[in-house]
């Protein structure tokens, strides 16, 4: 067996190898960016550093995500033990135009520098995201140089399980996959279940069309997430662990698999991990395109080989779960905050967001908004400065009118509430939820019955068919909805539409099903007379209302 | 849990190596066949050998489907039951071009909608199908998770942002216009 890698040792010579270049470029090349086009400015930078004899001079770094997808692709300059630029835009002419103006000849291209204190970077408070636009994803020595897997060797070498999750309780973390419970919790539940064989999951099936927090994490940082995966199955007594990734996200199951078979060689997981006693096996399963898998039941029956239909509960997973064993699952924005709660504390934790929701929000900010991107906040802030502050606001002078958090689980909040906080219970008590951090907004072009529409349709494709409220409900409800947005719905339909709404509610057999009638919910609530002004007036109808 | 093919016992329930090759003697069996040694035909693997069937073969058919079956020690109910439960499995080749529309909700709001109702009307093609001459598929992507282009359009897996539906469709077109795309350039997630 080989010996355990020496933490302190590989991120020196990661220092020290760093500091041997006057400059380092970074390249975002995560998912957006290199939709946008990154691929050929990380080959413009490269090869005019070549051309140029740079070599000894600039290193080009591929990392993660940045933040500010709607400008990338982007690039950051740094000069040995000095001052950072930042790069909007930079498609392959640009690329050359850096190597050739600012690395030989030190002269910044003023036309695409991106202002990095302006609110959009300024307001953030990274947490999860901290590697994001800083390491190379592929190396763990990037991770390891930033203090990764120092978390995982402390639990290990000074913690007993049970004070690990002592530390997790305190912290106040709640579940980032939408509902938000308690992490805490489900770790203590997970410890004291009996049995010698349990399992924790990763849950990385971000179904939510316009979010993509858990790829970005899965993506550019895999190493935090699997550091965080074995601080909870040591804390626990799990010996297994599985990362349920949505198959669409290809490059985060071969990145994680890469980053796993790395771990495996270096020690920090597999047998007897640095040298302690404790051991554990990672697998990553790949799921096949269905949103009711993000369901912890239905996940699990997934990654049975199984169709992802969900169970009832109880026996709750930490009870009974993978074939039958205890089994905790844990959304992978959860699992992430991990090892900055065991190296700062759950004090230093618990400092940052309000007193019932601790912590950071990542939140993938799009719709009509002057920046898109992703952002990681403190829990607590409000809509408006996400909206008018880091996302710069309305483009062309449109005006806000509303804000949609947990995609077809959440709701449309409205103008007059964007001075809620931005926490657990103050979304769910304006009819939205927080939800994984989808977070899109609309201008008053967009019309509200449209919006519960296309979620409507979303949940009737997605719906697994296994209850009937779920299955036959978002059918009906869906139809109505046609009707009324095609202008020939009538009082009677929009009545059937607010009951049928509560049936499904409070009748379907899981989550989904019951937070599926949410878009309607909230957009009658806020924007009913938009639904009353597409009615039909009948004299008899108006009289039934 | 209820279902029949998981009782007690833990994950490996192994089925068993493939008595012999499948009789047409066709290569691409041998892809799948190695991914079950690996996977120590194990039957919670259905999903993954799935996948890779549908890498090699581009589509699921009744004929993969039943290897699989037999291969796993699975009755075909449930792996045909397994393989339309999720949609990502297909069980029709593609067109020779594929117009990806993502509709997630960003993509929504900045009209993916119209895109695909253009294209759709051009080519006479519903969302999900191929044209009769099998020369374009339409499908939607429920997000591809670039949000700050939207709306995405992936025509033969090259990326399109921020563009109307008449742009689209003019590119749309000159794709079908010119060769085939090359194979392996299906128009997946980005």
């Amino acid at each position: 067996m080989a010996a355990p890698i020496d933490l302190h040792e590989v991120a020196e010579r990661e220092h020290e190898a760093r500091s041997r270049y006057p400059w380092r470029i970074k390249a975002c090349a995560s998912t957006a960016c290199m939709s946008a086009g990154s691929g050929a400015t990380i080959q413009g930078l490269q090869q005019t550093i070549d051309a140029n004899d740079l070599a000894l001079d600039a290193v080009v770094i591929p990392t993660g995500c940045m933040g500010l997808c709607s400008r990338g692709p982007l690039v950051r300059v740094l000069r040995r033990g000095g001052d950072e630029t930042m790069y909007q835009a930079v498609n392959e002419e640009v690329a050359v135009d850096i190597v050739k103006a600012h690395i030989r000849n030190h002269k910044p291209v003023d036309t695409n520098v991106l202002d990095t204190s302006i609110p959009f970077f300024a307001a953030q408070e990274r947490v999860v995201l901290a590697n994001g636009g800083i390491i190379d994803p592929d190396r763990i020595e990037g991770y390891v140089a930033h203090g990764g897997y120092l978390a995982l060797q402390k639990v290990l070498k000074e913690m007993a399980p049970e004070d690990v999750v002592q530390e997790v309780s305190a912290s106040g973390i709640r579940g980032r996959g939408g509902a938000g419970y308690p992490a805490g919790n489900k770790w203590a539940l997970l410890a004291r279940a009996d049995g010698n064989e349990k399992y924790v999951v990763a849950n990385g099936d971000e179904g939510d069309p316009g979010a993509y927090m858990d790829r970005t994490v899965m993506e550019d940082d895999p190493h935090r997430l699997i550091e965080g995966v074995a601080i909870a199955a040591y804390a626990t007594g799990a010996s297994k662990a599985y990362i349920y990734v949505r198959a669409e996200y290809p490059r985060a199951v071969e990145r994680l698999d890469r980053a796993i078979r790395v771990a495996r060689r270096n020690r920090l997981l597999g047998r007897k991990i640095l040298d302690t006693g404790f051991s554990l096996e990672v697998e990553v399963r790949i799921g096949a395109g269905a949103f009711v898998c993000g369901e912890e039941t239905a996940l699990l029956a997934s990654i049975e080989g199984k169709r992802g239909t969900p169970q009832l509960r109880p026996p709750y997973p930490t009870e009974s779960g993978l074939w039958g064993k205890p089994t905790m699952i844990n959304n992978v924005e959860t699992l992430a905050n991990i090892p900055a709660i065991v190296m700062k504390g759950a004090e230093w934790f618990s400092s940052i967001g309000t007193p019932n929701s601790t912590g950071t929000k990542v939140f993938a900010l799009a719709g009509d908004l002057v920046n898109i991107g992703l952002i990681e906040v403190p829990m607590g802030i409000t809509l408006r400065t996400i909206v008018d502050d880091i996302g710069g606001g309305i483009p062309d002078g449109g005006t806000f009118k509303a804000a949609q958090t947990g995609g077809p689980s959440g709701g449309c909040i409205p103008t007059e509430y964007l001075d809620t906080p931005v926490d657990y219970d103050s979304l769910r008590q304006l009819g939205s939820i927080m939800g994984s951090g989808g977070l899109i907004v609309m201008d008053d072009t967009q019309r509200m019955p449209d919006v519960a529409k296309f979620f409507m349709e979303f949940s009737m494709d997605e719906s697994c068919g296994k209850c009937t409220p779920c299955r036959a409900g978002t059918v009906q409800i869906y139809n109505l909805l046609e009707r009324i947005t095609a202008g020939s719905g009538t009082y009677t339909d929009l009545r059937h539409l607010e009951q049928l709404c509560a049936t499904v509610r409070d009748t379907s057999l899981c989550g989904l099903g019951q937070s599926a009638p949410n878009p309607v919910l909230s957009t009658l609530q806020y924007f009913g007379e938009e639904y009353e002004s597409l009615l039909v007036e009948t004299g008899l109808e108006v009289v039934d209302a | 849990m209820t279902d029949a093919t998981s009782t007690d016992a833990g994950p490996a329930r192994p089925g068993r190596p493939a008595d012999e090759p499948h009789p047409s003697g066709d290569d691409r069996f041998l892809v799948i066949d190695k991914h079950l040694k690996r996977a120590k035909y194990e039957q919670d693997q259905l999903i993954e050998t799935l996948h890779i069937a549908q890498d090699v073969f581009g589509y699921l058919d009744e004929d993969v489907l039943m290897y699989v079956a037999r291969a796993l020690r699975l009755p075909p109910s449930m792996v045909f039951g397994v393989a339309t439960f999720y949609q990502l499995f297909t069980f029709e080749p593609a067109g020779d071009h594929t117009c990806t529309v993502c509709t997630g909700t960003a993509c929504f709001v900045k009209g993916a909608e119209d895109i695909v109702r253009a294209v759709g009307n051009a080519f006479s093609v519903a969302s999900g199908d191929t044209t009769q001459d099998g020369v374009l598929t339409l499908k939607t992507a429920r997000c591809v998770g670039s949000c700050g282009l939207a709306p995405i359009v992936l025509i033969d897996g090259e990326v399109s942002g921020r563009e109307g539906a008449e742009v689209i469709l003019a590119k749309v077109q000159a794709a079908v216009a010119a060769e085939p795309a090359a194979v392996g350039a299906e128009g997946g997630d980005a």
